[in-house]
């Protein structure tokens, strides 16, 4: 294992700001798994410490395969990370919505592409990343839809789900979407957490990266096989939205079955304690994303079922 | 008359409202052309609010003299406005990122697909901007290069002292000037001024602007003062000054100044080692549009933008 400082980042006041990677294994690069791009990227940090410990105890022992590289960035903003923060912590700008960045940019861009230029030439890139909407997912793999995408290659994390999203305008300057420009196979895998630590969670995303790795043949690394992914399109997901503000009463979660009729959760009076709505199922199928913030407006994205699908 | 067009539940004991205020002429014959002038989208820039009240105070002590309707937002994003908070508090996305939205879509979404369809058949808006705290802008229209030919003959009447015709982008096809252009309403983003503060000559220099491109679409009959020629981009280059050092920066020359090649725009200095970090200098001859307001940057942050020099 090799620790390198990938980007440094001079601050006015503060220590300076390094993003720093682990390169394991000689040779070619193949693999690139970047961690947390935003500050509250708490489980996406913790995830990557694990994958970083496991893969040097694999090297030690000889698993990395011959003329193979991988690069690991654990964090790519420790200065957020630092101060309890998402974005970034001048300007509140999204570093993973600056991709491919600028050399000669804004603050942001520069970071992004001072990253960008180390991570876009492994062929295989890796991130995990968290959602825009406070809630929890089945851990699965989200790739967009750009035409570079290979729902087959994202098939050997061995997950449950493959979710293919039809990219909108402010996707295009995620890391992501521009690795797959970059002619990379680029896959973001989404865990059931974000600013908590999910140890099973993060050790069934360890696990997906080195079964993927070992079947690209990168390691040598045994586990079970996983899943065969139902391969989704974000359109296949129907939403349920509430109809009332409130506090809101999760009853189901990730990954349960649920019947149309179902109740799925309650909207509750917040002075009263009454139940102001119940949130009921539209359809047969199972919960991908559910809600987490138990203050909810009205028409708020609470659920996504996948629709018509059984455990 | 002051009229609600999005009324959604918060959680405790409150409604998001945004409103906005209709001012029609004294007889109605029903073929009146319409104006709408939305602002604070971005919930730290204030410039539109002095904006709104000066027009509506203005049409209301000369209503004889107005022959359409105007319909003016004063507030697109309430609960940002009210905790200074830049885009939808709750919500990541930048709001200016997500339009046209959707009505059936999530809270954002949904309130960003209201806020066209009440805009939907006006015969010209302008949605204004005021910077964000950082830069201080001089009185501009920012015209994106494909619509050019058909909005820059109406940026001209606003009494802006720059127009700026810039490439352009896929992340911006979701902003509201964008997607009401693509709707075939005229509207132009009108950038003055800086986040957080109200420039009261910007503010009444914009309000002749609007009387006078009221009186160009027949709106307004009353009498108009002349304007100012602006500067047009296209005829010169626009150079971009980012910060090669962190620090704190000092400006050596006033917003609007014009400044020669190789002359100081100001310096970054430490405040711990009293050392200048670096002599801020202008790559061309030119007049600097933009310039730094908020004096702590970080390397790449934004000092400056310059036009001038040869295209």
């Amino acid at each position: 294992m090799r620790k390198e400082i990938l980007y440094t980042l001079k601050s006015p006041h503060r220590d300076d700001m390094r993003v720093t990677g682990y390169k394991f294994g000689k040779g070619e690069k193949t693999a690139c798994i970047v961690g947390a791009i935003r500050g509250n990227e708490i489980q996406q940090l913790y995830t990557c410490s694990q994958l970083i410990k496991t893969l040097t105890k694999l090297e030690q022992k000889g698993a990395i395969s011959r003329d193979r590289e991988i690069l690991v960035i654990p964090c790519v903003n420790p200065h957020s990370m630092n101060i309890g923060k998402r974005f970034w912590t001048m300007d509140n700008t999204d570093i993973n919505r600056m991709f491919p960045g600028e050399k000669n940019g804004e603050t942001t861009q520069r970071i992004a592409n001072g990253v960008f230029e180390q991570v876009k030439n492994y062929p295989f890139g890796i991130q995990f990343t968290s959602f825009y909407m406070p809630g929890d997912f089945i851990p699965h793999i989200r790739m967009m839809e750009t035409g570079y995408q290979s729902p087959s290659l994202a098939n050997l994390f061995g997950l449950q789900y493959v979710l293919i999203r039809k990219p909108k305008p402010y996707d295009t300057m995620t890391l992501n979407y521009n690795w797959q420009m970059w002619e990379a196979s680029a896959f973001s895998l989404y865990t059931n957490a974000t600013d908590q630590i999910d140890e099973v969670s993060a050790k069934h995303a360890v696990v997906a990266v080195l079964r993927f790795l070992t079947r690209m043949g990168v390691i040598k690394y045994n586990s079970h096989s996983g899943y065969i992914a139902s391969v989704l399109k974000e359109d296949d997901l129907l939403s349920v939205k509430t109809t009332a503000g409130g506090i809101y009463r999760r009853l189901k979660n990730p990954g349960d079955g649920v019947e149309r009729g179902d109740i799925l959760g309650e909207i509750i009076h917040p002075y009263e304690g009454t139940v102001k709505e119940q949130i009921i199922s539209p359809t047969d199928g199972i919960i991908f994303f559910a809600h987490k913030s138990p203050l909810v407006m009205e028409n708020v994205v609470l659920y996504k079922i996948i629709r018509r699908l059984h455990e | 008359m002051v009229e609600t067009i999005v009324s959604l539940e918060l959680a405790v004991d409150e409604r998001l409202v945004i409103k906005k205020n209709r001012l029609t002429p004294v007889n109605i014959s029903g073929k009146e052309k319409r104006i709408c002038i939305v602002t604070g989208l971005h919930g730290d820039e204030l410039e539109g609010q002095y904006v709104c009240y000066k027009l509506i105070k203005e049409i209301r002590e000369n209503i004889e003299y107005l022959n359409g309707i105007v319909d003016i937002y004063p507030s697109l994003n309430p609960l940002g406005i009210d905790s200074i908070h830049r885009g939808m508090p709750t919500f990541d996305l930048d709001m200016n990122r997500i339009f046209p939205g959707s009505e059936s879509g999530a809270m954002a979404e949904h309130v960003a697909a209201k806020i066209i369809e009440d805009i939907y058949g006006a015969d010209m808006c302008i949605d204004l901007h005021a910077s964000n705290i950082f830069l201080r802008e001089v009185p501009q229209v920012r015209v994106s290069e494909h619509i050019k030919d058909k909005l820059v003959p109406y940026a001209k009447l606003l009494n802006m002292d720059f127009i700026w015709v810039h490439p352009e982008t896929t992340v911006l096809e979701s902003t509201l000037t964008y997607s009401l252009n693509n709707k075939n309403i005229p509207t132009l983003l009108v950038e003055m001024g800086v986040g957080m503060r109200i420039t009261k000559e910007y503010g009444d220099q914009l309000v002749t602007g609007i009387f006078n491109l009221m009186k160009e679409l027949h709106i307004w009959t009353g009498k108009v003062t002349p304007v100012r020629q602006p500067i047009i981009s296209t005829e010169k280059e626009v150079n971009f000054i980012n910060a090669k050092a962190s620090g704190i920066f000092m400006p050596s020359v006033k917003h609007l100044s014009e400044i020669k090649k190789g002359e100081r725009v100001g310096e970054i200095f430490s405040s711990l080692t009293g050392e200048v970090e670096e002599q801020v200098i202008s790559p061309c001859d030119g007049v600097i549009f933009t310039l730094r307001e908020y004096p702590v940057v970080y390397e790449g942050s934004l000092i400056a933008r310059v036009l001038g020099g040869a295209k």
